[in-house]
């Protein structure tokens, strides 16, 4: 899996004739969006050069310590960008937390016992880098779903519980939608995959000049992997979130207005 | 008495919506009556504990409700909510759902049949119901709980006139079936007369009367 691409900087500076088109469509139909493109081109340069030089730093020291270091400040990270897109959840913090560091950890954990990725900082980096960004994306579209129906639905929820249903048995549909919701995206990506578009990392193989053969598994892999990351992800966000909607004697707590 | 409320005070969103309330409510058919915004609704949710007031004690039999178990409380002091709320699903599966809660198996078509509708309702989905009929079925499932008080948050509130008195005919005739008490939240003092013995009156917050229909409710 060894790359021998070399990118010139003035390559990549030849692809913000792209991003010109996109502020030109943006300009023409008035959509508004041209300084959210400049600003998503400048953050996306400098955040990426930034991770390059601390995956180089990492790489070069070889110690397993740096990329639990970096896996944890991704976790952290990723629970408070996943926190604002539950704005309706109470104290949805904790819950992103504990779902993105079990569902990193557990799923790293298993690719290398399973032998399928060794213990060395140039596979767990950027495997991990995948593993928590899918899983931030699905807990937050989770915990997203979960507040919009706790609130569309309250009525619902204390007409269950006043019939003597716990707080558990009451949310069920609810987190039962909200599973779904974060999981969907990534399952019907990985359905229409190799049809309808070619992700990245095999498109990253096949530039790198990687056989076709290679790029197909390890795209295999890392979709299989994020399926696994992304179920525990949002199972984990969403079983210990929904609990914040209830007081312990089974009623539905007030919600102020997000 | 069955319920016995002691200097009880409720906020929410800072705002008091019950004031040091002392009010008696017992067997048999009582009302809570009052306008709009009176704290109506708020009393009835603390009679089963969908709530907890902010100081002052709810007793039930006797006893302060803080002590009971709020899922075996709520299991016989059934509350049916101002709009029908069912879950997805037909008929009977919404009327099992409660049942089993109880750990009871149900008699659909009798419970069906007190809450005045016919057995082929069982196999309908509950979401094609008009409010009328889904309010029955709330009313059908709470009886699945073999309640002993079932707590009616102004149940015809939604409903036209004539869907209105036909199921105040059904909760009255009801009362002659089941040995349940009921208590009937209204803002319609001539709905409180003709489908109540005691009523408690709010206003603002406050108790504003208390006592017999006849009494408190007569028509001058």
């Amino acid at each position: 899996m060894s790359s021998s691409i070399h990118v010139t900087l003035g390559e990549v500076a030849a692809t913000l004739v792209l991003v010109a088109v996109a502020v030109a469509v943006s300009f023409w139909r008035r959509a508004d969006l041209e300084a959210d493109i400049g600003i998503a081109v400048v953050r996306s340069a400098i955040q990426l050069t930034a991770i390059g030089y601390v995956i180089k730093f990492i790489f070069d020291q070889d110690s397993l310590w740096f990329v639990l270091a970096l896996i944890t400040v991704m976790v952290v990270f990723g629970a408070f960008t996943a926190q604002r897109r539950a704005r309706r959840v109470p104290n949805a913090f904790w819950p992103l937390l504990v779902a993105l560091a079990i569902a990193g950890a557990t799923t790293l954990g298993l690719v290398v016992a399973l032998g399928i990725f060794k213990a060395q900082p140039r596979y767990l980096v950027p495997v991990g880098g995948m593993v928590v960004g899918n899983a931030m994306t699905a807990a937050a579209v989770t915990l997203n779903r979960l507040g919009d129906d706790m609130t569309a639905h309250a009525r619902e929820v204390e007409a269950t519980l006043a019939l003597g249903a716990t707080s558990t048995q009451a949310a069920a549909p609810i987190v039962q939608r909200s599973l779904r919701s974060g999981m969907i995206a990534l399952i019907d990506s990985t359905k229409t995959t190799g049809l309808i578009f070619f992700p990245g990392t095999m498109v990253g193989m096949l530039l790198a000049g990687a056989s076709p053969t290679d790029a197909v598994r390890l795209q295999l892999i890392l979709l299989w992997t994020l399926l696994g990351s992304v179920a525990l992800a949002g199972l984990i966000a969403v079983t210990l979130a929904y609990r914040n909607f209830f007081t312990p004697a089974h009623q539905l707590r007030e919600q102020p207005e997000p | 008495m069955l319920f016995a409320l002691d200097r009880v005070t409720m906020e929410r969103d800072g705002k008091v919506v019950l004031q040091d309330v002392t009010a008696s409510l017992p067997k048999g058919a009582s009302c809570v009556a009052g306008p709009s915004g009176s704290g109506k609704s708020t009393l009835l949710r603390l009679l089963n504990r969908l709530a907890d007031p902010g100081s002052g004690t709810v007793r039930y039999d006797g006893r302060d409700v803080r002590e009971r178990d709020p899922l075996e409380l709520r299991r016989e002091v059934c509350l049916v909510p101002q709009l029908p709320a069912l879950l997805e699903g037909t008929v009977e599966d919404n009327i099992r759902f409660a049942a089993d809660l109880a750990g009871r198996e149900p008699d659909v078509p009798r419970l069906l049949d007190l809450a005045g509708l016919n057995s082929s309702f069982a196999d309908r989905p509950a979401s094609k119901l008009s409010v009328g009929e889904q309010q029955r079925v709330m009313l059908a499932r709470s009886l699945a709980l073999e309640p002993r008080v079932l707590l009616l948050d102004e149940p015809t509130s939604a409903l036209d006139e004539g869907a209105r008195g036909a199921v105040e005919a059904t909760l009255l005739h009801l009362r002659e079936r089941v040995n349940v008490s009921t208590v009937l939240v209204t803002h319609d003092l001539a709905q409180a007369r003709r489908m109540a013995e005691w009523v408690v009156r709010l206003d603002e917050g406050r108790i504003v009367g208390e006592g017999h229909v006849r009494e408190q409710l007569a028509v001058t």
